[in-house]
């Protein structure tokens, strides 16, 4: 049996909106953005676990809300078996170690003023009170070298800016590892990597993840690259997961119509293959007042009145499948048989 | 033969450091044939951007363009002046930046961004005719006209590159070139840009040059790719050619280390190294270090870009017969 490591149960993050003196004073109804609008999944242990959609679709609240950095408006967040939501700052402080967090911009990551090696040392001496500055040092160099930055004591004295962007973000990995973390998430780590430089720190996290026994949870808003390293993966959209499942499932068999414009919409780098479908009409809608029903009805080419635009549809299983889950009226449960292009 | 609306010769870019001058653009020719949407490719540094505001003639100092011949329409741009070239600038040939947010201004309506640019080009025609051809304007991008009173920030993502290329159109431009234009765009945003591009281009005529990192992103648009590397031009072509056979081992390498969401597609390659430092860089052809082809040969001379097959040309000493033949 798989383990969890990690489990998200019905998680929201509704950020109030900044109202005026006025409309407090009349007792206007609050507004909020609703970032994350009710969110289940599970990170197993050992996968890489994609979570995809455009910008705005909530995918790197949820990544904050795993890791804690924000407090969820309702639901649990379970990390090996502890409520995450549940645990003083404290407590939370002693398993910050297991969790290590990876952003786009190795850059803004890094503190200009530390050495290479200071800064992968840094959470060691928050951490890992018990080792000696001998042991750090070692292991960071071992760290360093674990991480292609080779020789690790010439990259040791050097300082951010004097190293290539793709060897800042091996930094930024090593830093990561240092505490031998379970749970890494990326968020977007490649984003800003030329192209000749992301396949090789694709190949980075995967070694990692071999060398070290970790977890990923890999968001992203390029499916191309997901595609490359994710085991199971999950396409967001206005704060709800709208489709989950095994990468093959939802590449080759894709269910709902957000996924599939999603897929059709990635350039291919091969000009034979120009792209003919259509697009969904309109851009992603405003989070304070996101649609009723199903909040994609109104870009949707298939969208039945009277149904997708007053029900709120539910994940269920795609065929039988229970890997593979959708949130569509007319690919699953009762109302299927109104899809006009079954 | 084919009808080129800008020609540039033998163009060289330096930029002034405290550590020497740095090598931007090296020794580079293209030409952009009207009617196309020509893909300028290359990673972070290679000199792409640098070549595109060369050709517009707006490189500030500390860079300086050295040397090299830059014919737009029979014109002699290197002749003209900075009067000149303001009136060419916006003009005859538009600009599409990556982030439309810090190219509007944000206490302008779009509506006064729109009638101000041809106002000024144009000072004879009226404030009505202005609104009426911004108008119109508009609606063939596919923004309703009401939002013309609208501020750029008020306009998503999407529809302010929209507005960024309605300018460039309000003068009728020749020549829009397009600096990784969507780049900040979300995908199936970035794919209806790319439709509008394409059809914008049968609807005025226009020549794109399509600046990006993004190889996807040319092969779904351009017809012809030009490749840069290490401020030099290592392969052009036309895209179905290229990207079939490409022909220099950086373009190969380049090709085969992009993502494809296609689940049939090969593992990414991984390139060795990085792209040299322009202060100092490589002696001979710029990618030997990195070529798992290089020979004696190309780490003495810098090969020259010459046509290898019909409608592909490429700076490599494999396609030579003197590299051939001594390697």
């Amino acid at each position: 049996m798989v383990e969890n490591l990690v489990e998200v149960v019905g998680v929201r993050k509704w950020f109030p909106v900044a109202q005026g003196f006025i409309a407090g004073l009349t007792g206007a109804p609050k507004e909020y953005v609703r970032a994350v609008d009710g969110v289940t999944f599970e990170i197993r242990k050992g996968e890489v676990f994609g979570l995809a959609g455009e910008s705005g679709s909530g995918k790197s609240t949820v990544g904050r809300l795993v890791l804690r950095l924000l407090d969820p408006t309702d639901g649990k967040v379970v990390f090996d078996g502890v409520d995450l939501v549940s645990l003083s700052n404290e407590k939370m402080r002693t398993l910050r170690h297991r969790m290590q967090v990876v952003f786009q911009d190795p850059l803004a990551s890094l503190n200009p003023r530390m050495t290479i090696g200071e800064a992968i040392e840094h959470p060691l001496k928050i951490h890992m009170p018990q080792f000696s500055a001998e042991d750090r040092h070692a292991r960071v160099l071992q760290m360093l070298d674990q991480v292609g930055l080779a020789p690790p004591e010439f990259f040791f004295a050097k300082y951010p800016h004097q190293i290539s962007g793709g060897q800042r973000q091996r930094v930024v990995f090593a830093r990561g590892m240092i505490t031998a973390p379970d749970l890494i998430v990326a968020d977007e780590p490649i984003a800003m990597a030329d192209v000749s430089v992301r396949a090789l720190l694709l190949d980075l996290m995967m070694q990692l993840k071999d060398e070290f026994d970790l977890t990923y949870l890999f968001i992203t808003h390029d499916l191309a690259t997901a595609k490359y390293v994710c085991n199971r993966i999950a396409v967001m959209y206005l704060g709800k997961i709208v489709e989950i499942g095994p990468l093959e499932a939802v590449y080759t068999n894709a269910q709902h119509p957000y996924t599939r414009a999603l897929l059709d919409a990635v350039p291919v780098p091969d000009p034979r293959h120009r792209r003919t479908e259509p697009l969904p009409a309109g851009e992603i809608p405003n989070p304070i007042n996101p649609p009723p029903g199903c909040n994609f009805h109104p870009r949707c080419p298939i969208a039945q009145a009277g149904i997708c635009d007053g029900i709120e549809p539910v994940l269920l299983p795609v065929d039988g499948d229970p890997e593979h889950l959708v949130s569509c009226h007319l690919r699953t449960g009762e109302y299927q048989d109104l899809d006009p292009f079954k | 033969m084919e009808d080129i609306l800008y020609s540039v010769r033998d163009l060289n870019v330096r930029y002034a450091t405290r550590s020497g001058d740095v090598h931007a653009v090296d020794d580079v020719s293209l030409d952009i044939r009207r009617g196309e949407i020509l893909g300028l490719v290359g990673e972070s540094g290679c000199g792409k951007s640098t070549f595109g505001k060369a050709i517009m003639r707006m490189i500030r100092t500390p860079g300086r363009i050295d040397s090299g011949e830059l014919w737009f329409d029979g014109a002699d741009l290197m002749t003209y002046s900075g009067r000149q070239m303001q009136s060419v600038r916006g003009g005859e040939i538009g600009m599409v930046f990556q982030d439309p947010m810090t190219s509007l201004n944000p206490v302008q309506r779009v509506s006064e961004h729109l009638t101000e640019t041809i106002r000024t080009h144009e000072p004879k025609v009226s404030e009505l005719a202005a609104t009426a051809r911004a108008e119109e304007l508009v609606e063939k991008l596919g923004i309703r006209r009401e939002r013309l009173d609208d501020y750029p920030h008020q306009l998503s993502g999407g529809m302010r590159q929209r507005v960024m290329i309605s300018l460039a159109l309000a003068l009728r431009a020749k020549l829009v070139i397009a600096d990784e234009p969507t780049t900040s765009l979300d995908v199936i945003v970035e794919a209806k840009f790319l439709d509008l591009l394409r059809e914008l281009r049968d609807e005025f005529d226009l020549t794109i040059l399509m600046i990006t990192h993004n190889i996807g992103v040319v092969a779904e648009v351009a017809d012809r790719v030009a490749v840069m590397y290490a401020g030099r031009m290592a392969e052009i072509g036309d895209v179905y050619g290229v990207f079939a056979e490409p022909k220099h081992p950086y373009t190969v390498g380049l090709l085969n280390s992009v993502p494809n969401i296609d689940l049939d597609a090969h593992d990414l390659y991984k390139m060795e190294g990085a792209p040299p430092n322009l202060l100092s860089p490589p002696s001979g052809c710029p990618f030997h270090p990195r070529c798992p082809k290089a020979m004696d040969i190309c780490a003495v001379e810098i090969p020259v870009l010459h046509e290898v097959v019909p409608g592909q040309a490429t700076a490599c000493w494999l396609y030579d017969e003197v590299g051939v033949a001594g390697g």
